[in-house]
């Protein structure tokens, strides 16, 4: 029986086992949307744009470790998933987009909403395909969601003119997909993972750096054994963040440009660094001639690409973070029990000491609301039993710093782009794939202006995505680089009109609360939580002076930090150099 | 330091966007760059000769193989190989001269492949070196205009990487 290049779509997304589709129509998408109008085994949720649409499908992957599927039309809906691909891309996220194209024999025209977005997204997805002759497109798809989910891996765009979703064709599903030229590696290799335990029984003063990778590879239970059979502290890098718990007491939380000072510190003065899954962006090793100076560097990373790209590496293993520390604990088990706790005790009191010495805080008042007090509450009311998005700026970093994400999956956030505007339609897309669960986007007044369109989905799907907003009415990051190191100069930081974001809540059939007083924190958070039939806009009215400490100044070795009471004394200023 | 990538790829449409992309969007340079098919018509096979320290030729090797549409890729410089180039070269020299052109073509067994009453146009082919010398030594009798092909390279049989 012969059946549609549509028909063929959807019968390969159910063989995958998707279940949802965040998708937007248009012309010569349509042929697929009329199947999806009576298909009960997939539910398409219409978003409110195309950007939506993608970081939704993002955030349903993060949350699920699935590939999260989108669904545009061609031109101007491809290039509106451009930002939530490269977003995406940069923190190696499987999803894969469907888009629309015009008719094989329009492409090159310039035919009406032609747009060449396998071209344009070329650079930003871990592979694209451009499917000329149905006969092609079931495996095509297969392969997309091989790639897309294999190996380290990423965003996939399978183009689609509307020609080839309307010729029909014989159904035949590829049982297996090889490709001769990708074939990512699992095993580490032994004899490598034998110098890393090596390395870890001569070490005294070793951390663990685990990134994103640990949570792509489920390799959280695996990376706590290692922790707690050698007694190494773990640093989680944004990415990483809910990888290792972080209330655990080796748990030493984010490192780099805002991290802690202790967190910084133990990395410069460790003699071994094991970095997992992690991929060293400059956000982490601020200069990097002065990162980490005397240690020994391990790296495991599924990616050869990410190895010596920016840090060197002394014992570089390529593999799957779970197998090659599943590996790298049972050959340490083998050597029988060294006596770690004596060895580490005196270095995990040093870091007790730098803990100490410059801990993590702020200034509460009881007058105005702190931004950071608004994230400690929340963790307060959810003991971090939630998936947690955020936007990006400020909100972002104060997340970072003062939620405890006990679980890996529960925080979503734009680590490697750093799109404002994800956090909301990625949270929405986590909504959708764990209805059970909490979901909260901790926002900034700026981003989620930037994707409220939502809203209307949220509501149209009685999502009950929570959003709390940290309301400094001004492009908070921004305003902070500009006082701190432009002079006090606030070049277009300051947002002048935020909209009253209760009424706007109201406007879209969303419930909508605000606080302006500290008092009112807990009341509102407990509020808009016990809501679950719609989204909630929560807006804290927060301290607009306040700014995310310490702080490494862009091009600094990220022992060079600046402190919050310092700064305000305008000490530790004159220290600073402008920035790129 | 100069180096010599050769690389089997799938022969498809966009797959030398995807390798010079990756080129010009990660900063790295291309000094000459092939492609032609293989035994094997689904294969195509491009040379790309490239300049970096070791730590940027890690990369662009890494790199490259990354590119799903890549099967295989070597760094000849590493191997010993034969490597070869070709160029057409007119030159115009003066009545006097239009012999001892036709011998230095013939020594660096080069063939004229058109000539007019004006000009020669001599084809050589051979390794960077040869034909660096060949224009060397053309320059003072007038070059009108010259082509180059990309280099094309191969392993020698039997060699291991050193
Ligand atoms: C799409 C996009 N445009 C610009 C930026 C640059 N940027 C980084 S943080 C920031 C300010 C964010 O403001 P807001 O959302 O209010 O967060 P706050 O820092 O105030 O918490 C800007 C403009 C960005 N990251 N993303
Ligand atoms: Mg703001």
């Amino acid at each position: 029986m012969k059946i549609s290049g549509a028909e063929i779509v959807i019968e390969c997304l159910k063989r995958e086992d998707v279940r949802h589709i965040f998708g937007y129509p248009g012309g010569v998408v349509l042929n697929i949307f009329d199947i999806l109008y009576d298909n009960s085994d997939i539910q398409v949720i219409l978003t409110r744009h195309e950007q939506g649409a993608v970081h939704a499908a993002d955030g349903y992957a993060r949350a699920t470790g699935r590939p999260g599927i989108a669904l545009v039309t061609s031109g101007p809906g491809a290039t509106n998933t451009v930002t939530g691909i490269a977003t995406a891309y940069m923190d190696s996220i499987p999803i894969v987009v469907f888009s629309g194209q015009v008719p094989t024999k329009l492409i090159g025209n310039d035919a009406f909403q032609e747009a060449d977005i396998v071209g344009i997204t070329r650079p930003c997805t871990k592979h694209n395909f451009l499917v000329k002759d149905v006969n092609d497109l079931a495996r095509t798809i297969r392969e997309a969601f091989y790639i897309a989910t294999s190996g380290r891996p990423g965003p996939v765009l399978i183009d689609l003119p509307k020609d080839v979703t309307g010729d029909v064709t014989t159904f035949k599903w590829p049982e297996e997909v090889r490709l001769r030229s990708y074939n990512p590696k699992y095993e580490g290799n032994r004899w490598m993972i034998k110098q890393a335990a090596l390395s870890i029984r001569k070490a005294k003063k070793a951390v663990i750096i685990a990134g994103g990778g640990v949570i792509h590879s489920n390799a959280s239970r695996e990376l706590k054994e290692l922790a707690e059979f050698t007694e190494i502290p773990v640093i989680m890098t944004l990415m990483g963040l809910g990888a290792f718990p972080g209330t655990h007491r080796l748990s030493l939380g984010m490192p780099g440009m805002h991290g802690a000072y202790c967190t910084n510190k133990a990395i410069q003065e460790s003699d071994l660094l094991v970095a997992v899954g992690i991929r060293f962006d400059d956000r982490v090793t601020g200069r990097i001639a002065d990162f980490a100076p005397h240690a020994k560097i391990i790296h495991i990373d599924i990616d050869p690409t990410s190895i010596k790209k920016n840090v060197g590496a002394d014992i570089p293993i390529v593999g799957d973070a779970k197998r090659v520390l599943k590996v790298l604990v049972e050959m340490l088990k083998e050597e029988g029990k060294t006596q770690w706790q004596a060895v580490r005790r005196s270095w995990l009191k040093q870091i007790e000491a730098w803990r100490k010495e410059h801990p993590l805080g702020y200034v509460y008042s009881d007058t105005v609301i702190k931004p950071q007090y608004v994230v400690e509450k929340i963790y307060e009311l959810t003991k971090g039993d939630a998936i947690i998005s955020t936007e990006v700026g400020q909100n972002q970093m104060w997340t970072a710093q003062f939620y405890k994400f006990e679980r890996p999956r529960t925080l979503l956030t734009s680590g490697g782009l750093g799109t404002m505007g994800y956090g909301f339609p990625a949270a929405m897309g986590a909504q959708v794939a764990r209805p059970d669960m909490t979901v909260i986007d901790i926002a900034g007044d700026g981003s989620i202006q930037m994707n409220i369109q939502e809203l209307a989905t949220c509501v149209v799907n009685r999502l009950p995505v929570k959003v709390a907003i940290l309301n400094n009415r001004y492009l908070g990051m921004v305003r902070q680089w500009q006082e701190l190191f432009y002079n006090e100069r606030y070049s277009y930081s300051h947002l002048d009109v935020v909209p009253d974001f209760v009424k706007l809540a109201e406007a879209y059939g969303a419930a909508g609360f605000r606080a302006t007083k500290p008092s009112e924190v807990e009341e509102v958070l407990r509020a808009g939580l016990a809501v679950k039939d719609r989204p909630v806009l929560m807006d804290f009215i927060v301290d607009w002076k306040e700014k995310v400490f310490p702080m490494v100044p862009a091009g600094a070795a990220i022992d060079e930090m600046i402190f919050g009471e310092e700064a305000e004394k305008g000490k530790g200023k004159k220290k600073l150099r402008a920035v790129k | 330091m100069r180096h010599t990538i050769s690389m089997l790829v799938e022969n498809r449409f966009g797959v030398l966007s995807r390798v010079a992309g990756l080129f010009s969007g990660r900063g790295y340079n291309i000094e000459s760059l092939s492609v032609g098919e293989t035994i094997d018509s689904k294969v195509s096979l491009m040379t790309i000769v490239t300049t970096g320290d070791d730590k940027i030729i890690e990369q662009i090797t890494k790199q490259l193989n990354k590119l799903i549409d890549v099967i295989k890729v070597v760094d000849l410089t590493e191997v010993d190989h034969v490597e070869r180039e070709m160029i057409l070269i007119k030159v115009s020299p003066r009545q006097a001269d239009k012999a001892e052109v036709l011998r230095l073509a013939e020594i660096f067994r080069g063939r004229v492949v058109d000539s007019s009453p004006k000009t020669y146009t001599i084809e050589i082919t051979g390794d960077e070196k040869k034909i660096a010398a060949f224009v060397e030594l053309m320059k003072p009798f007038g070059i009108k205009e010259f082509v180059r092909t990309g280099k094309i390279a191969i392993a020698r049989e039997g060699t291991r990487k050193t």
